[in-house]
């Protein structure tokens, strides 16, 4: 994913136009394990948002996988949403209707209308691989805190994202569950290669993380890297 | 499993006290649809059945002669008045060439000859006014039913003998079997021995009403071999207008249905129709705006979930077609249910309310059409009061609906 000089402002009109991002240039490299910090109001969610295809930027250009995305109109902004990108939010969000497989399956289940007995599977299989596989049937609210934000992590896998953007993914958890749900996220990323970007406030958590990138003001800070870059062929 | 199918069950299934909510408020407006459409046709089919029981679908008459006033021009001298007196009764004559053309109308079930006129019954030096109706009893019957009008005595009609109404029988003392006196206004008189004593519905009707065979009615009359009406009965009741006018440019006489002469009953029938057409209506526009607040205030409460459904990646098309089904749904299982309570307050009403005699006093017509009718305008009216929610749903901003 590239980002070249995305800018983002609210308002206009009779209220007063707010710039939230100045001019944001950002490379993802495929496979790599990036934190997004910076104090509230510094511009985490508006740019995760634009990354997440959810807003679209006021000016700059943002390319997922070699597509631009500039001009797309919805139905085609939530196909690649829905092809390329898994979410994992602060509050795990389950949908209390439907068991933990059924949640687990809903981004394959949303995108495509359907599901087949593979995809079933496929669900089960990331469930066993989180340790929940005996708690499939139950629903969200017979979950422990932990174990919901595990089925949303996997949720976010189900349709083999290339990018997984998690806002504060630990943020309502006590810090023994988060350490273990963040040692989670470092598992799949180096086995799966998948690629995430982490929001979080908590340093000893980014600390963590190969590449930090830090956020002021709507300017993204030089020093980003706490590592060198990792080399393209990160999978 | 299908996407749309399944969300929709399932929101339906979680918000079970919305869903029984919504189902009841459609339950009971269907309830009240399908009660009162019951009600409405069941008395106008019982009414339509009453008047209709010693009426034909359609009578024909000879045609009106007119009198022709001569014209005077201003200025002419006038020199001679001639105008001609009424030279017999105005008759049918060789209709049973019209009998003959009218049997082979479409929708024409049965066609019965009458002589009618004017005349007296005598007994015992009681005189009282009637009407002579001479007809072929077997065409009568198949177009005005009497044997569920028969009081005593047989349905025969032989030479020499009168079926009367039960008024008649109780003011000249006359059971089957006893004789009375026929004089026609014409004049020519017979002696007649009672068939049969016959309750038409109508007191008027039971103390006027003499049925005789043809042949002798002509001969009192003075007719000849004429007759003055020839009664229809049609295949389609509604259609009897449209008969009549056919009729009446086939034959050259007049023709009236059963419409134009109970023309009151009509216009009653109609404004009733209306008035409970009406009913129907605004009643199922409370439902439709039942359905539709109560999907807004779930669209509401859900928008966090429909935020998230969009961010992982659900067209908006997809949102839109799971609230037009819960509509639907909606729609379809509140008719199945409100056609079950209506109809089981209309069939209670007609057995705890009852006339008299014991026969109900709302008779209901409950017929299959009404509640697959009825489903699928619930079904309808459900999918296009979702409409509105749906939309809402569909337009959501992810961000902002996450957000909350």
């Amino acid at each position: 994913m590239t980002l070249q000089g995305v800018k983002k402002s609210y308002g206009g009109g009779k209220s007063p136009r707010v710039e939230v991002l100045h001019g944001i240039g950002l490379q993802l490299v495929e496979g790599e394990f990036a934190a997004l910090l910076g104090p509230s109001g510094s511009g985490k969610s508006t740019l995760l948002n634009i990354m997440g295809l959810l807003e679209t930027p006021t000016a700059g250009e943002l390319h997922i996988a070699g597509t631009a995305t500039a001009g797309l109109d919805d139905a085609a902004r939530t196909a690649l949403r829905n092809r390329y990108l898994g979410f994992v939010f602060q509050f795990h969000h389950l949908l209390p209707a439907f068991s933990a497989l059924e949640n687990v399956m809903m981004p394959l289940f949303a995108g495509q209308g359907r599901v087949t007995s593979q995809d079933r599977q496929r669900a089960a299989m990331l469930l066993q691989r989180v340790g929940l596989a005996e708690h499939a049937a139950k629903q969200p609210v017979q979950l422990s805190g932990g174990q919901q934000q595990r089925v949303a992590i996997v949720r976010a896998l189900m349709n083999r994202p290339r990018l997984v953007l998690a806002d504060e993914p630990t943020g309502n958890l006590d810090t023994q569950t988060a350490n273990e749900v963040f040692a989670l996220l470092h598992e799949l990323n180096r086995e799966d290669g998948t690629t995430f970007l982490i929001v979080t406030h908590d340093q000893r958590l980014a600390d963590g993380c190969p590449r930090q990138i830090r956020l002021l003001d709507g300017r993204l800070q030089p020093d980003g890297w706490l590592s060198p870059a990792p080399s393209a062929s990160g999978r | 499993m299908n996407f749309v199918w399944t969300v929709a069950w399932r929101l339906l299934r979680e918000g079970r006290f919305q869903t029984a909510l919504i189902l009841a408020g459609v339950s009971i407006g269907v309830g009240v649809i399908v009660y009162i459409t019951a009600i409405v046709s069941g008395l106008q089919a019982n009414i339509i059945d009453r008047t209709l029981s010693t009426q034909a679908h359609v009578v024909l008459r000879p045609a009106d002669i007119v009198n022709q006033a001569p014209l005077t021009v201003p200025g002419s001298v006038k020199l001679a008045d001639i105008a001609k007196r009424t030279q017999r009764e105005n008759t049918i004559a060789n209709w049973s060439g019209i009998v003959a053309r009218v049997r082979g109308t479409p929708n024409v079930s049965a066609v019965a000859a009458m002589a009618s006129g004017p005349g007296v019954a005598q007994q015992g030096g009681v005189r009282k006014s009637i009407v002579l109706m001479g007809v072929e009893l077997d065409d009568y019957c198949q177009v005005v039913r009497l044997d569920n009008k028969l009081q005593a005595g047989r349905l025969l009609l032989p030479t020499g003998t009168a079926l009367i109404g039960k008024e008649l029988a109780a003011d000249l003392g006359l059971q089957p079997g006893g004789r009375l006196r026929l004089q026609a206004a014409t004049g020519g008189s017979q002696s007649m021995t009672v068939g049969a004593i016959l309750d038409f519905g109508l007191k008027d009707l039971n103390k006027r009403w003499v049925l005789l065979p043809l042949r002798e009615a002509q001969n009192l009359l003075g007719f000849q071999r004429d007759v003055t009406e020839i009664y229809i009965k049609s295949e389609r009741l509604f259609e009897a207008e449209s008969l009549a006018a056919n009729l009446a440019l086939a034959t050259g006489l007049t023709a009236d249905s059963w419409q134009s002469s109970n023309g009151q009953l009509v216009t009653a029938l109609k404004s009733q129709s209306a008035s409970s057409l009406m009913i129907r209506v605004f009643v199922t526009f409370a439902v439709a705006l039942g359905i539709a607040s109560v999907l807004v205030v779930t669209v509401v409460q859900r928008q966090r979930e429909i935020g998230i459904l969009r961010a992982m990646g659900t067209p908006a098309s997809r949102i839109l077609a799971v609230f037009l089904l819960q509509g639907g749904l909606v729609g379809l299982f509140g008719s199945l249910f409100g056609s079950l309570l209506g109809a089981a307050m209309s069939v209670g009403i007609s057995r705890l309310a009852l006339t008299e005699d014991g026969s109900p006093l709302f008779p209901v017509v409950l017929d299959g059409e009404l509640f697959v009718t009825t489903a699928l305008i619930a079904t309808l009216v459900g999918v296009l009061a979702a409409l509105l929610p749906a939309l809402r749903a569909a337009r959501l901003d992810p961000v902002e609906a996450i957000r909350g």
